[in-house]
């Protein structure tokens, strides 16, 4: 079941990389850090959603602490997820846990990084750099490419 | 990736899809009768994104799509206005008479030139919607949306809120709802449904 889900986790990645160009890999100890994106930012608003897949190959439990950008004046990492129709959104205090051996994926719907008080909204085509900063493994620069407003959906159906 | 397992992947997707669409339909055809009498809805008198004062007769004579949601949101709103723009790109004329209102749960924040310049990304169908706070609050109550200030440890706050789109008949009544996410094809299906039902 588990090969199933991988699989499928795979076949879906596969899928939605198709409409990004993602920068390769970047590897920080024993983290890997693959697909960062984040959205394009609507006019008005002056929040911006980051994504990411972050693996860990070591052998010990790290976690995802703080996050900063010279794009925003704050970067925090959020958790969202729907109870039932109501969509909640939290800061994670204590930081992201990306358990060893394992790959945690932020994305629409879940897990991300909240640029926060954006001046100059992110534009598609652009990059936005952001420093990442784990417990155990450091910090990290992590180059964004910013896709459409509504990038990586996965249900993808205007053309 | 072997074709057994490309052949898995694709079967648990489509089923998953499949699975996700009957629910989705099943639980619309049960809405209207469980909440055609629940009377929603309520009178306000609000601003609309041009500045203009808009009550609760913009939700009548025409069928109606309406969001609540708010600009500081970096993803479900976005999302949804986005779908909401590409329903009326699919449906083209046949959505010649459906309206759409994005009711901000964050008037404080969300003056009408922000609600302008946000709706106005997406396409001109959606009028955004806000105001005196006290008046969106009628608004939110009286369509049963839970809307939730969360203050953050930087000062700031976010707003948990309802994320399904309401289908509301040109009598003002409330028909379903769209899910956040729903499968676009029974979404499409729902807003045609509410457009022949008028």
């Amino acid at each position: 079941m588990l090969k199933q889900i991988s699989a499928l986790a795979a076949f879906g990645l596969a899928f939605l990389s198709s409409s990004l160009a993602f920068a390769d890999d970047v590897k920080i100890g024993n983290l890997t850090i693959s697909a960062p994106y984040v959205r394009a930012m609507v006019p008005g608003a002056p929040v911006g959603g980051g994504y990411m897949t972050i693996t860990n190959t070591g052998g010990t439990d790290d976690r995802l602490v703080a996050a900063s950008s010279p794009r925003a004046t704050t970067v925090q990492i959020h958790e969202m997820k729907m109870d039932k129709e109501v969509m909640i959104m939290r800061e994670l205090a204590g930081g992201l846990p990306i358990p060893a051996g394992q790959t945690v994926e932020l994305k629409p719907g879940g897990y991300h990084v909240m640029f926060m008080k954006v001046a100059e909204p992110f534009v598609q085509g652009q990059t936005v750099r952001a420093t990442l900063k784990f417990e155990k493994a450091g910090s990290i620069d992590v180059d964004f490419p910013v896709g459409s407003i509504a990038a990586n959906k996965e249900t993808s159906h205007v053309k | 990736m072997s074709n057994r397992r490309r052949f898995v992947a694709t079967a648990v997707a489509l089923t998953l899809v499949a699975g996700a669409g009957a629910i989705g339909y099943a639980t619309f055809l049960m809405v209207p009768e469980v909440q055609a009498t629940g009377g929603l809805g309520t009178a306000f008198t609000l601003t609309d994104d041009r500045g203009a004062p808009i009550t609760e007769k913009a939700l009548s004579g025409h069928p109606s799509l309406v969001y609540f949601g708010y600009t500081h949101c970096p993803d479900v709103c976005p999302t949804t206005l986005y779908d909401m723009a590409g329903w009326f790109k699919t449906l083209g004329p046949q959505a010649d008479g459906l309206k759409a209102y994005f009711f901000t749960v964050d008037p404080e924040r969300d003056t009408p030139e922000i609600m302008h310049s946000y709706t106005g990304n997406f396409t001109d169908r959606i009028t955004g919607i806000t105001g005196d706070p006290t008046e969106m609050q009628k608004a939110i109550k009286g369509w049963r949306i839970y809307a939730k200030k969360v203050p953050s440890p930087d000062g700031g706050y976010t707003m948990d809120h309802t994320a399904s789109v309401l289908l509301v008949d040109a009598g003002g009544n409330l028909r379903g709802t769209i899910a956040y996410q729903e499968n676009n094809d029974v979404a499409l299906q729902k807003i045609r449904n509410l457009l022949q039902q008028d």
